[in-house]
């Protein structure tokens, strides 16, 4: 399964854009998330706060749907694109 | 000799000779990312902790332990335990404040977050843990008041203060909450808010609620306290337990208002602040345009205006761990505005050099030895 890295992120992926996760496909939003924190260790926490919830300027989208729980059940293939938000300053 | 310089753009380091006199900018490191909070441990002089974020990801702690060379994330940064759904939830926003641990555990370290958290680590900051004794205390949504309690980036944990004689003995000051003291390794909580003003709490006398900005203890009398609050300067002997407002003493044009406060590493009846504005819709900047830094010899009784140096018109804000003083003899003393500019003295304030300028927003100067 193919997930899109943003800029921030990278330091956590070796700069690399796009990464796979090998196996079977995860079933929902939050395994795909540990299985890529599993792999590039740090990464879920700046992105998922302890209490599980999806941090204000983060957004996971599942194919062109935007996932708003860890819950949501990912169908198939993906990809899946994390995107910052565009605001700053 | 360096100081450690966090930005709202990254970490700055300023590395001087032994004289304290010729100053060169390092390169910056984590560019782009919020730092609070950079602290050198005094325990084991290689290692830095920065207190990080960036405007979209989540806090963490980075550590150097080669002066700075070569940089790793905690494994675990300071985070709040899961809840059952339903229940309050609380996560860390920020890691606001880093204070190393007692000298006898030199593994240990403290973190105070925005929303107001307490958080240890015992393996030199790779691994961090929610201080139950005062974050779960049954008592704590009360002292900690609510979001309208704290500043404008929320509300924030800080002066983690652990006291020299003995590494159970802490203290935290909370923006806004007040001032609160632990015997026992941070077990079991009390306010220490006697005397203290809170001018906003409508009750007469309030056990917190306050708002210290900066408190401070004296390492080598360490029941003397000094805190700079959103009402004023005060000094505590602990034996006593009742802080006193040694800012009314300060000049009436100035007033007492401020955040920082320094001490001198070897007399406790030195120190140093940085006043501002606080009338009106509170500017938080010099007042009347005319940046100084006030000194006092004497615990509080008098003080002295120093701004030689200084320019004659400037509206600077110097937030609450932006200023700090050095171990030099004389002492120096150091301050970063939220203007990007960095000052020194190297004769305790009686006339001040820019150091470095146009860097972003510092939220904290600190010193270190490399």
């Amino acid at each position: 399964m193919k997930i899109h890295i943003p800029s921030p992120l990278l330091s956590y992926t070796g700069g690399k854009r796009e990464v796979e996760i090998q196996g079977a496909p995860p079933l929902t939003m939050k395994e795909l998330l540990e299985a890529l924190n599993k792999n590039y260790p740090g990464i879920g926490f700046r992105m998922i706060d302890e209490q599980e919830r999806i941090r204000p300027h983060i957004k996971l989208f599942w194919k062109e749907n935007l996932v708003r729980g860890l819950d949501t059940p990912l169908a198939g293939e993906g990809p899946v694109h994390i995107v910052c938000a565009l605001s700053g300053g | 000799m360096s100081l450690l310089v966090g930005t709202r753009k990254g970490l700055f380091v300023l590395r001087s000779d032994s004289s304290r006199k010729k100053w060169k900018l390092d390169e910056p490191v984590f560019l782009g990312h919020i730092i609070h909070h950079a602290v050198q441990d005094p325990r084991s002089p290689k290692t830095i902790l920065v207190a990080a974020k960036t405007g979209h990801l989540g806090p963490t702690v980075f550590r150097s332990v080669d002066a700075g060379k070569t940089w790793k994330e905690a494994e675990k940064p300071p985070a709040f335990p899961k809840v059952p759904e339903g229940s309050k939830a609380r996560s860390v926003d920020h890691v606001f404040w880093l204070t190393p641990g007692h000298a006898s555990e030199p593994e240990l370290w403290y973190a105070g977050s925005s929303p107001q958290g307490l958080f240890r680590s015992t393996d030199g900051g790779k691994n961090w843990e929610s201080v139950a004794g005062f974050n779960e205390h049954p008592k704590y949504s009360d002292w900690v008041g609510g979001d309208q309690d704290g500043t404008p980036d929320g509300p924030k944990m800080h002066s983690i203060l652990v006291d020299p004689r003995n590494a159970a003995h802490l203290y935290v000051g909370m923006s806004g909450g007040g001032v609160f003291e632990s015997t026992d390794a941070g077990k079991n909580w009390s306010p220490l808010n006697k005397g203290c003003e809170a001018i906003f709490i409508p009750s007469e006398n309030p056990e917190y609620g306050h708002d210290p900005h900066c408190v401070r203890l004296h390492p080598l009398e360490p029941d003397i306290l000094y805190q700079q609050n959103h009402c004023g300067i005060y000094r505590m002997d602990r034996k006593q337990g009742m802080w006193e407002r040694i800012g009314k003493n300060m000049p009436k044009e100035v007033g007492d208002i401020g955040f920082p406060v320094v001490l001198h590493p070897r007399d406790p009846k030195t120190l140093w602040v940085f006043p501002m504005d606080g009338t009106d819709v509170w500017p938080r900047t010099s007042p009347g345009g005319r940046p100084a830094v006030f000194q006092s010899r004497d615990s509080g009784k008098k003080w002295t205006r120093q701004d030689k140096g200084l320019p004659k018109r400037a509206w600077h804000t110097v937030k609450r761990q932006a200023m700090c003083a050095d171990n030099g003899s004389p002492v120096g003393v150091y301050f970063g505005a939220t203007s990007g500019e960095v000052w020194g003295s190297v004769n305790e304030g009686a006339s001040w050099t820019s150091l470095a300028a146009h860097l972003p927003h510092i939220y904290s100067v600190e010193t270190a030895i490399f």
